[in-house]
């Protein structure tokens, strides 16, 4: 054991195996002698395949029709239905998979069948010469050493500075691809508008909800009143506000102390996004009373105050504080007491300022 | 090259195919390409095809997404849809998702061709995957061809960022709500995380801007990234000659195969009308996307069951395998006062990091451990590297957990099983699946190894059984040819390489380190059978002499 070299020319010193050398091997038989196709002998066979080949060109020529055909003669007027759609594309599809594999497979039978199939043998040259390869070390190193970039320090040290300093400004003029963040993810269109209460209206038609219509076992998919009147930013608004509302049975829900005002007869409005990644948390298990992510399957438990009881999310869904006004409608008495949505390296510090 | 200076005959073509050569030679001197090229020698196999199916799904994207580009509007300004799918009508939607309904229903051959573009996308990043297990199982990484495994590797990234930034293009429910899941893992990176989300999305998600900013990725930036990297990687293709398979007549010295023309062009030209036949016969009969049955996006409501596309898979898992809470820990928590995501943060890039560090780094780790400095142009049968092929597997199998992880609430539904429990033994395999995989793989390839020895030492059996003259019964085995039997004696099994003193007379500890990784990566190992074996092999027994005779009398029958 230890570096040896196992003597093959082709290798500069190192050594992989070591003892490979001393075993004796197999010798290499060479290439297997070459066998004659039925068409290389016989020339009826040879003449099938030719006349195969042109078959499957001929295949290919009634692909095309076909595309063309349909292309043509199926018109997607007003009154075309789905059908005809589907039936289009099947066509137009089928067409061009003729077309394509006629060509394709005729080529290759053309290939395999009559080409000449002698396997030939080329040598392997070297990436480049041994002359070349000190050559080219030598010349890097003389052009390094010209430079006197080693030497002096000064110039070297300046210049990887100003270097580095160089792409800032292509990084700082993507400073205008979005507004800076600020507070913006701490606050929805729920808060109050000039001391007036947001009504819960109904995804996405925007009707106000009365208490009354909110039977136990029911849930609601609620929007902020207003939303549907935005002319700028419906679905950005949209994206924080939207909430699930649903009526238990009150004796069924832990309240936690502060909460004791955020619910109505058991009726209850949590955030419907994700606490996890942000996917609307649309599955609501009305037996279990959970609610459930279709994305990654977060389970939260609305008896608990939509505690996480399994799944990848880590916090519990943010809950809409709610009551009712006079006429009866369920209202929200204030914003949401926390950020909703995925977490992010800001909102600890936004949770704070909401309950400041 | 004039023959002006001299009274001798200048060269003259005879033939028009000849002429047009000579006319073209002239005046731009291909020449001396053409010799280089014209006859190049290139190995073939199967296996060698992935590649260039992944080649030739680009080419079919390149043509079926020019086509799309002169239809869709990448705006996301809010109409009413008008077009001929009545289900939609005045529904409230971006320009982006009618223009794609549009293209779908308006457009003749327009659902075609979406159809062809998603489909070949599909196909470009499995292709690219398989090519790439095939590099790896047959060692072609090795030297020379390590850069141009890493040139893959980046392609493949590239592969999965122009898949995705399509996907998201029709802003439809399904990829909306993609964009949405990619918005929250944005937004659990430290310090910059929220910047990063409003600078991509123009402000609040989903904001205005996301579509318009992804099209430019996807059909300008990501495609000529794309096309670069293809470039370098089949010019490194042609600088270093094609690999082989092991076989007689195939060594490190030689490139063995059909010369480009005709024979090697017209099969992979022939094999890219193929690719583009069976794209097509996909599109024809397979619905892929129905972006109508989703509806546009809208932040509220999402459909069960949603999958992203194939290749998102594995993070799309890895995120839902991770608990957010274990007992009372936890993962979201708060370090001076900001908020650490590490339910997101850890799934979304350990793995993916993981996967693609060693990926990276494989050619270089197993360089480092084996000290093989050698070029290898001659490929590994993946059963004669056990070791190697195990950690491709074990990798593979990795995988493979956080793929099927994706699809755990369909595993559920279809299987009948508690999703609960799909998601707790999926995270036992993303722990154990590995290691499991490791072990199986590596006594298989063992045992395949074992019985390449068996037969080139014994032959192969017949199934003839014979009965002797006193009574025992054999079953004959018929040697093999020498050619076949050097492909099972061909190749080389190296033995662990011990620690080795540095030029100081040190044993370094990272030296002690490489020495126990080289020990753990050939310890096991079935070596080649040798001549003297075989002969011994024939001397043992008076089983050969029968056989033997057995051989001369079928002979002479």
């Amino acid at each position: 054991m230890g570096n040896h070299s196992d003597g093959s020319p082709n290798h500069s010193g190192t050594v992989a195996t070591a003892g490979q050398n001393v075993v004796e091997k197999f010798q290499d038989p060479g290439l297997p002698p070459h066998r004659l196709r039925l068409a290389d002998t016989d020339p009826r066979a040879a003449k099938r395949a030719e006349r195969q080949v042109a078959i499957l060109f001929g295949i290919s020529v009634v692909g095309t029709v076909i595309f063309l055909v349909s292309y043509f003669a199926i018109d997607l007027g007003q009154d075309s239905t789905i059908a005809t759609i589907r039936t289009q594309n099947l066509l137009l599809g089928l067409g061009t998979a003729f077309a394509m594999l006629g060509i394709g497979t005729g080529i290759v039978h053309w290939a395999k069948a009559l080409m000449p199939d002698h396997e030939v043998s080329e040598e392997r040259h070297a990436i480049r010469t041994e002359e070349d390869r000190q050559a080219a070390v030598r010349i890097v190193e003389d052009i390094v050493e010209e430079t006197g970039i080693k030497r002096r320090p000064l110039i070297r040290n300046t210049l990887l500075g100003a270097v580095a300093l160089a792409p800032l400004p292509a990084l700082a003029v993507f400073g205008d691809l979005g507004p800076r963040p600020d507070d913006k993810l701490a606050h929805t269109m729920w808060a109050p508008q000039d001391g007036k209460l947001k009504r819960l209206t109904r995804d996405p038609d925007g009707t106000p909800i009365k208490a009354s219509d909110v039977t136990i076992g029911s849930a609601f998919h609620v929007i902020p009143e207003g939303l549907n009147e935005l002319q700028e930013g419906k679905l950005s608004a949209k994206a924080k506000a939207v909430v699930l509302l649903m009526r238990l049975n009150p004796d069924d829900l832990t309240i936690s102390k502060g909460r004791e005002n955020w619910s109505y007869n058991g009726i209850v409005a949590y955030s419907k996004i994700c606490t996890h990644v942000g996917c609307p948390v649309a599955l609501y298990e009305q037996q279990t009373h959970h609610l459930l992510c279709p994305c990654h399957q977060s389970t939260f438990d609305l008896t608990k105050e939509c505690k996480v009881v399994f799944g990848p999310a880590s916090r519990p869904l943010p809950q809409l504080p709610i009551a009712v006004d006079a006429e009866g409608y369920l209202v929200a008495t204030s914003d949401f007491k926390e950020p909703v949505g995925p977490s992010y390296w800001e909102r600890d510090e936004h949770e704070r300022l909401i309950n400041s | 090259m004039s023959a002006s200076s001299t009274a001798e005959v200048p060269f003259a073509p005879k033939t028009k195919v000849g002429r047009i050569t000579d006319f073209v030679d002239e005046r731009v001197g291909g020449s001396g390409i053409l010799r280089e090229f014209g006859r190049k020698v290139f190995p073939d196999h199967w296996s060698f095809m992935f590649g260039e199916v992944a080649l030739y799904s680009f080419v079919i994207l390149l043509m079926s997404g020019t086509f799309l580009t002169f239809f869709f509007d990448p705006s996301m300004a809010e109409t009413h849809y008008s077009g001929s799918y009545t289900p939609l009508t005045n529904v409230e939607m971006s320009v982006a998702y009618s223009s794609s309904l549009n293209i779908s229903f308006d457009i003749r051959g327009g659902l075609f061709f979406r159809q062809v573009h998603h489909w070949a996308a599909l196909l470009f990043v499995a292709s690219l995957g398989v090519h790439m297990l095939r590099v790896f199982f047959t060692g072609a990484f090795r030297k020379p061809r390590e850069m141009n495994w890493v040139v893959g590797g980046v392609l493949l990234i590239l592969a999965m960022a122009e898949g995705f930034t399509g996907y998201s293009l029709p802003d439809d429910l399904l990829s909306g709500n993609g964009l949405r899941i990619i918005d929250g893992v944005i937004k659990s990176i430290p310090v910059i995380g929220t910047y990063i989300s409003f600078f991509l999305f123009g402000g609040e998600f989903p904001g205005t801007a996301i579509i318009g900013r992804l099209y430019v990725l996807h059909i300008l930036l990501v495609p000529a990234m794309i096309l670069l990297m293809i470039v370098i990687h089949l010019f490194m293709v042609v600088v270093h000659k094609h690999t082989q398979y092991p076989g007689p007549g195939r060594n490190d010295g030689n490139v063995v195969g059909y010369p480009l023309g005709p024979v090697y062009a017209a099969k992979a030209g022939g094999f890219f009308f193929i690719v583009f036949g069976v794209v097509a016969l996909m599109a024809a009969m397979f619905t892929i996307n129905p972006i109508w049955n989703y509806g546009p996006y809208d932040p509220s409501p999402v459909s069960a069951g949603t999958q992203p596309d194939w290749y998102i898979g594995f993070v799309d898992g890895a995120l839902r395998l991770m608990p957010g809470v274990v007992n009372d820990f936890h993962f979201e928590y708060i370090i001076f006062g900001h908020v650490l995501t590490l339910n997101v943060l850890l799934p979304a890039l350990v793995p993916a990091g993981i996967i693609f560090t060693v990926l990276f780094m494989y050619p270089w780790i197993e360089r480092w451990i084996t000290k093989d400095n050698r070029e290898h142009h001659v490929l590994d049968r993946p059963r004669n590297a056990p070791t190697r092929t195990a950690i491709g597997v074990a990798g593979f199998t990795w995988y493979c957990v956080m793929w099927a992880a994706a699809g755990s609430d369909l595993i559920a539904t279809h299987f009948h099983v508690a999703l609960n429990d799909v998601t707790y033994w999926l995270r036992t395999l993303f722990f154990l699946g590995p290691i499991i995989a490791f072990m199986v793989a590596k006594r298989v390839a063992l045992a395949l190894q074992r019985k390449d020895r068996e037969i080139a030492l014994h032959g192969r059996e017949t199934g003839r059984i014979v009965r002797l003259p006193h009574g025992e019964f054999i079953e004959v085995h018929a040697p093999l040819d020498d050619y076949k039997h050097y492909k099972l004696v061909g190749f080389e099994s190296p033995v662990p390489l011990p620690a080795e003193p540095n030029e100081h007379g040190v044993v370094t500890p990272k030296e002690k380190r490489r020495a126990a990784l080289s020990k753990w990566f050939f310890e096991d190992r079935v070596a080649p059978a040798t001549p003297a074996e075989l002969e011994a092999a024939h001397g043992h027994g008076h089983h050969e002499a029968i056989e033997s005779g057995e051989e001369h009398k079928s002979l002479s029958h």
